[in-house]
């Protein structure tokens, strides 16, 4: 097990279309990190060049202060799971688990008991025989952590590995690949673009735009403290509204012009303003989370906001309501389903300031940095 | 309506390809006087098996046929390692000038055999391979259309078995060895074939290279039947009958990889 370390990455490909941008990332021992993103943001180039797949541009990855940027894949000793899983299809199962060891000339006995306590862990043992094309998705999917485990690597590197399994088997080994990760206590990188599953497994996450890392944290401080509103929006399900605003005095205190109309800032929430007097007049993006909208009866006239449904989805207990405020911003918002709404009814929804999330005008966090 | 007239053309032709072996298998039988006689099927009380003695005291048949097994068996072998070997390379890597490599490749192909004959006897003539069996597999051991054969095939494994090779260790070779080659088992067993028919059935390049008789590869011993003022067609005809059979057989062993080979790539999924 070690430390794994970007310092200063860049990854530039021959036709100049620059994948990663001056990377700066530490892994820590024995750390689930999950790195998340849309589909071309450079988690899974991040990925590869930390598995020698792909040649580094410029900068240090350096796994146990070791400096490995020129390093061969088998000699990093880092295992992979990809998300085709790449077995080879001509070996049987335990042809696949053995296939590391027998290449690292492991031998002959300790390579059988190896694959065998591993296949034991993770349940294979009926299925040593069989060729992949002959297993599920879920059975195939275990091979391959099978083989990247029997290794025992320094780090764990997991390329979407769930993405081609259907939605009750995947989150049953999302359990499964975090519970392993903790018993075996191996550093390990993940790579998805599903926030639910970034959130769930990792200690940390990162979230990766267009090639720039944009933020590193536990998923609850990410959720809570985004630093700008692609990680607000890209954390949490459904996404984070964003509304264009401006800021007003209203008295001795701050209030937000939102969609058209007022909203008080009182309780404290001008401490978030770096000067809360001079920042009347300044344009900020509200964030304002859909499971954060409240019963209006519950606050102030001052802290309402009036709109029309668009339309509704009904989740069992609660529902999503989609609607157009009054200036026709869309929001969604999460609401009890106990009072079933309509199209085009006219509604009420409560804010309470204090869990709005603040951004600049170019979507920095006034508030997290 | 449009099945059945794709059935009997297919009938009609099946049939056409199997005349002149159907032909060969009765002429075997056939004794000498006869072939002048009956233009297919003599009266089955005129059919013999006395061709084959009479082939086998007449030449070293088993010596000819033991010769085309090793010329061909080896270049199959060595025409396989390197053909497959070439297109793992022109599948799965980028180098600079793989383009005009292969436009390089494909003109070579184009090139009618016989015009590469003089130059080609020049070569070995300077190599001392005239009069050797080297002298067939060397001119033979690399194969572009196998190389091309092989490039199609290789193409379509998926890169990430490769990587995953090279995370557990493997070398570049060792991926060729241990994934690339196993993974490509149909279009080997179709190139076995084509490469076996095509070095078993060779006759002008044999007929130039070799000149001692106890070198002769079975189309050049069986061609020495032919005399200037007659021939025991019985003879050369049981004999190549007996040719054939190692190539009917392989092509039986084969088949089914032979089919996969070369509808490989053809369905989708």
């Amino acid at each position: 097990m070690a430390d794994i370390a970007f310092r200063g990455v860049n990854k530039i490909y021959p036709n100049g279309f620059q994948a990663l941008h001056d990377l700066d990332l530490e892994i820590q021992d024995g750390e689930f990190l999950v790195m998340v993103g849309p589909s071309g943001c450079g988690k899974s180039t991040t990925l590869r060049m930390l598995a020698g797949l792909e040649d580094i541009s410029s900068g240090d990855l350096l796994i146990a202060g070791e400096r490995v940027n020129g390093l061969h894949p088998a000699a990093r000793n880092i295992a992979m799971v990809f998300q085709s899983y790449a077995l080879y299809p001509h070996k049987t199962v335990q042809g696949n688990i053995e296939f590391p060891l027998r290449m690292a000339k492991v031998p002959k006995d300790e390579v059988k008991a190896r694959a065998l306590k591993v296949a034991r862990m993770l349940e294979l043992e009926p299925l040593l025989n069989r060729k992949p094309g002959l297993l599920s998705g879920g059975q195939r999917q275990r091979v391959a952590m099978a083989r990247a485990l029997v290794r025992d690597p320094v780090a764990f590197l997991l390329d979407e590995p769930l993405s081609n399994l259907d939605a009750k088997l995947r989150v049953q080994m999302r359990a499964e690949i975090a519970a392993l990760q903790q018993r075996t206590g191996t550093t390990t990188v993940y790579v998805t673009h599903d926030q639910v599953e970034a959130m769930t497994m990792g200690d940390r996450v990162a979230v990766f735009k267009a090639g720039c890392l944009q933020q590193v944290d536990t998923p609850q401080r990410l959720f809570e403290r985004p630093v700008n509103t692609f990680v607000g929006s890209f954390i949490g399900s459904p996404s984070m509204n964003l509304i264009a605003s401006y800021v007003e005095s209203a008295g001795d205190g701050l209030a937000l012009t939102l969609a058209g109309e007022r909203i008080s800032l009182a309780h404290g929430l001008e401490a978030r303003f770096d000067d809360p007097i001079g920042s009347a007049g300044l344009v900020v993006q509200v964030g304002l989370r859909p499971e954060d909208v409240i019963d209006p009866h519950l606050v102030g006239a001052d802290q309402r906001l009036h709109g029309r449904v668009v339309m509704t989805e009904l989740l069992g207990r609660e529902q999503m309501v989609y609607l157009n405020l009054r200036d026709g911003t869309r929001v969604v918002a999460r609401l009890h389903a106990d009072r079933r709404l309509h199209s085009g009814e006219a509604i009420a929804i409560g804010i309470d300031p204090a869990r709005l999330y603040l951004f600049q005008a170019d979507g920095r966090s006034l508030t997290y940095r | 309506m449009r099945r059945v007239v794709v059935y009997i053309a297919l009938v009609l032709f099946s049939f056409l390809c199997l005349v002149p072996i159907a032909w060969l298998v009765v002429s075997a039988f056939k004794a000498n006087p006869d072939f002048h006689v009956y233009a297919f099927m003599p009266p089955a009380d005129r059919l013999t098996l006395s061709n084959f003695p009479s082939l086998f005291r007449q030449m070293p048949f088993l010596r000819f046929m033991m010769n085309s097994f090793f010329v061909a068996g080896v270049t199959v072998i060595v025409q396989l390692f390197f053909s497959s070997l070439g297109g793992f390379a022109l599948a799965k890597y980028v180098f600079a000038g793989k383009k005009v490599i292969m436009g390089v490749m494909l003109a070579t192909m184009m090139i009618p055999g016989p015009v590469l004959l003089a130059p080609m006897y020049e070569l070995i003539y300077h190599l001392g391979l005239i009069d050797s069996h080297l002298g067939l597999i060397v001119p033979g051991m690399v194969n572009v259309f196998g190389m091309f054969l092989f490039r199609q095939s290789i193409v379509s494994v998926p890169d990430e078995m490769l990587q995953a090779a090279r995370i557990d260790g493997c070398n570049e070779f060792q991926i060729f060895w241990h994934v690339v080659l196993p993974v490509s088992r149909p279009m080997i067993g179709a190139f076995c074939l084509i490469a076996f028919m095509g070095t078993w059935n060779s006759f002008l390049w044999p007929q130039i290279i070799l000149q001692s008789s106890d070198r002769f590869t079975l189309p050049i011993g069986l061609n020495q039947m032919v005399g200037v003022y007659e021939a025991d067609y019985g003879a050369m005809m049981s004999g190549t009958l007996l040719a054939v059979l190692p190539v009917v057989v392989l092509f039986f062993l084969l088949q089914k990889e032979f089919i996969a080979g070369l509808t490989k790539g053809a369905v989708k999924g």
